[in-house]
């Protein structure tokens, strides 16, 4: 009798705390289960009576990597239930903001956790040595994302100046107009990175499950800051009926929120904006795309890595367009926040985080104190997904050594990039076969 | 032999470790210092052998204690890393409910047997700073922590210095930067009895500060009144109205 137990105690390389049990007993496995063991925080619970100008500064602490995207999501739900309209100049410096992240939080993920398993280490640090030019691009790549989010909004990690109905501190023309050349000068670190990890793609494993691929959608952009919830089985919905997309729901073996639209499960994140939007991606993230054969609808898991390298190059030639556009129209620096006036309402505001979509929906009462709280957040949606993976991806790799079978389920864990902190619900699935 | 450090994260966002990811180019210098033997964000090895554990995050439940209890025992120097660490962080701000009602609005709907206290991951989440469950040697505040401070901190720590955390207030490095006082366009700010050392990187981009560095060790209490006073406000309104970071106090003790 053979029999293969795997436990994967906070796996490595992903935001916050997660465990992978694996049991097979005669080429046939009893159990596999993703579980999260993240303590619960509680914030749609203590958000409850704070003044509506607080709520941006308490939620971007949910999550440290995507703290921009919070706080906008965070923003838009306030403005929405007031009825406030921002500026166009705000709107851009928003979008210039969500691609300052996005630009952080992909190379983080691909340049120091992913590419060590595809080079065959543990980590980052003994990169170091091996490859001291690669890891000095990713360094440096990584250092513009953040000076271009302390750029825009203050600070690199919990955004200060992005306040309801627009910015408390604007960047001056000049620093824009700099910040545009290192992002121009940046095209060949991000192309060599690409070459890295094309040189290196035959690592990530070819695995496809044929799933519903949810994100937001426009007519004219790549969406980031706004759209419609858009599917690849069912067309367009209004963010207003997020409620019955996302179908946060609890099972009777489990205490966790599970999310399902039209199939058992869908996915959310860089791999689900490409397969509904690729056609409005900027060209030389098209020929990148091109380049590794990705092309949409992908259902391979995996290709969320490659996804990601992508739309790091989207973001890049998508903010050089933003701030010619800022620019051109020509920047008001002093520009004050739109008025904000504070009344009773719920309001909803949905954006496309690095990690997906990203939805915060707030009651206020008279007063502009928060009454109600339901933030839906990516990494939520997508723990169903990874569980169905992981059943149908477990049982090709029984002949495999353990450790290498360990290193695979870890491998699709860490492709949808889960930010598990975020992630304030515990979820125990359990399949038993 | 290099000293050997660990970075251990519990209830937080992570978003202070990415301050160590955030510090570039300095990274790669801190690491010729410094042996890292576990980090699980980032590093796939681990060692139970260090010098110095980095915590971050609140500590919620018996099994968050337990965790951290081991830590300490292995650690020759224990730092709380952050807000979180430091003070309990924003969701300190849920231990003004019962864990029962906390969990009746977030799990909504869910089978009350499941989330109760049979199940380790739900048993009674309070959220707290770290010195109130162990010794803590050092701190480094703030939400997030100062890359530069850490770097800082790290390099004291390893030359045998205290860790150059400042004692004044946020209102020094605030005037330094010439900065318009918020008190005189009708903002409230807790610059003046908070911990310095962030470079008043809120009120610099027109916020109020927050105080999520904590309280200055021994804040000039009368100076602070009269400065609320001459803006028509008082000491308690201040605190009802800014205690994102600062329920610590509000809860009782004042110590870190």
């Amino acid at each position: 009798m053979s029999e293969i137990k795997i436990h994967l105690e906070h796996v490595t390389r992903v935001e916050g705390h997660g465990n992978i049990v694996f049991n097979a007993r005669n080429g046939a496995i009893e159990q596999v289960q993703w579980q999260v063991s993240e303590a619960p925080r509680f914030f749609e619970s203590f958000v409850r009576g704070r003044p509506y100008h607080q709520l941006s500064h308490i939620t971007s602490r949910i999550c440290g990597i995507c703290s921009i995207g919070h706080a906008l999501a965070s923003l838009k739900a306030t403005e929405a239930a007031f009825g406030v309209t921002i500026s166009d100049q705000t709107r851009i410096l928003r979008r210039l903001a969500m691609h300052a992240e996005n630009l952080q939080s992909h190379i983080l993920h691909v340049g120091y956790l992913v590419a060590p398993d595809l080079l065959g280490v543990g980590s980052v640090f003994p990169l170091i040595q091996s490859h001291p030019d690669a890891v000095r691009t990713v360094v440096r790549l990584h250092r513009l994302g953040n000076e271009m989010s302390d750029l825009l909004c203050g600070r690199t990690t919990h955004p200060i100046a992005l306040v309801p109905g627009g910015f408390s501190a604007i960047p001056s023309a000049r620093s824009l107009a700099e910040m545009r050349q290192k992002l121009v000068d940046a095209v060949p670190d991000a192309a060599s990175v690409g070459q890295l990890v094309l040189d290196n793609a035959g690592a990530l494993p070819d695995f496809t499950r044929e799933t519903e691929h949810i994100a937001l959608v426009a007519t004219d952009e790549y969406a980031m800051y706004d759209g419609l919830i858009g599917s690849t089985d069912t067309g367009r919905h209004p963010v207003a009926d997020y409620e019955s997309i996302v179908n946060e729901f609890v099972v009777r073996y489990s205490t966790a929120k599970f999310t399902q639209h039209h199939r058992n499960s869908y996915m959310v994140g860089a791999l689900a904006r490409f397969n509904l939007n690729s056609h409005l991606l900027r060209p030389l993230a098209r020929q990148w795309a091109e380049r590794f054969g990705l092309q949409a609808v992908c259902h391979n898991p995996f290709m969320n890595n490659v996804a990601q390298l992508v739309e790091f190059l989207h973001s890049l030639e998508e903010s050089v367009l933003l701030i010619d556009e800022l620019l051109g129209k020509g920047l008001n620096p002093a520009e004050a926040p739109a008025k904000v006036r504070a009344k009773a309402g719920r309001g909803i505001g949905a954006v496309e985080v690095p990690r997906g979509l990203l939805i915060h929906d707030y009651t206020y009462d008279d007063d502009g104190l928060c009454a109600k709280a339901n933030c839906v957040i990516p990494t939520n949606q997508n723990h169903h997904n990874i569980n169905r993976d992981l059943a149908a991806f477990a049982p090709t790799l029984l002949q495999k050594p353990e450790a290498e079978i360990a290193l695979n389920l870890e491998m699709l864990v860490r492709a949808y990039d889960p930010c598990i902190s975020c992630s304030t619900h515990f979820l125990a699935v359990r399949f038993v076969q | 032999m290099k000293p050997r450090v660990a970075f251990f994260d519990f209830a937080s966002c992570e978003g202070c470790q990415l301050q160590v990811a955030n510090l570039e180019e300095t990274l790669l210098d801190v690491l010729a210092l410094v042996d890292v033997v576990s980090f699980r964000e980032v590093m796939k090895e681990h060692s139970d052998d260090y010098d110095i554990a980095l915590v971050e995050g609140s500590i919620a439940r018996r099994m968050d204690e337990e965790r951290l209890q081991e830590i300490r025992k292995r650690a020759k120097v224990l730092i709380a890393f952050g807000a979180c660490a430091h003070l309990g962080g924003v969701q300190r701000l849920g231990n003004h409910w019962s864990p029962e009602e906390n969990k009746r609005i977030v799990y909504d709907g869910a089978d009350p047997r499941d989330i109760g206290d049979g199940n380790p991951f739900f048993e009674q989440p309070r959220h707290r700073a770290v010195d109130e469950v162990v010794p803590v040697d050092a701190f480094i505040p703030g939400c997030p922590v100062n890359r530069d401070e850490f770097a800082r901190v790290l390099v004291a720590l390893l030359t045998g210095n205290k860790p150059p955390i400042p004692e004044y207030p946020v209102c020094v490095e605030c005037k330094k930067k010439e900065n318009v006082c918020l008190f005189t366009v009708g903002k409230v700010c807790m610059g003046p009895v908070t911990r310095a050392g962030c470079g008043a990187a809120c009120p610099t981009f027109g916020n109020e500060c927050e105080a999520c560095r904590g309280y200055i060790s021994h804040p000039q209490e009368q100076a602070q009144a009269d400065v609320l006073v001459k803006y028509g406000l008082t000491p308690d309104e201040i605190l009802s109205r800014k205690t994102l970071f600062t329920s610590r106090y509000l809860e009782g003790g004042r110590t870190a």
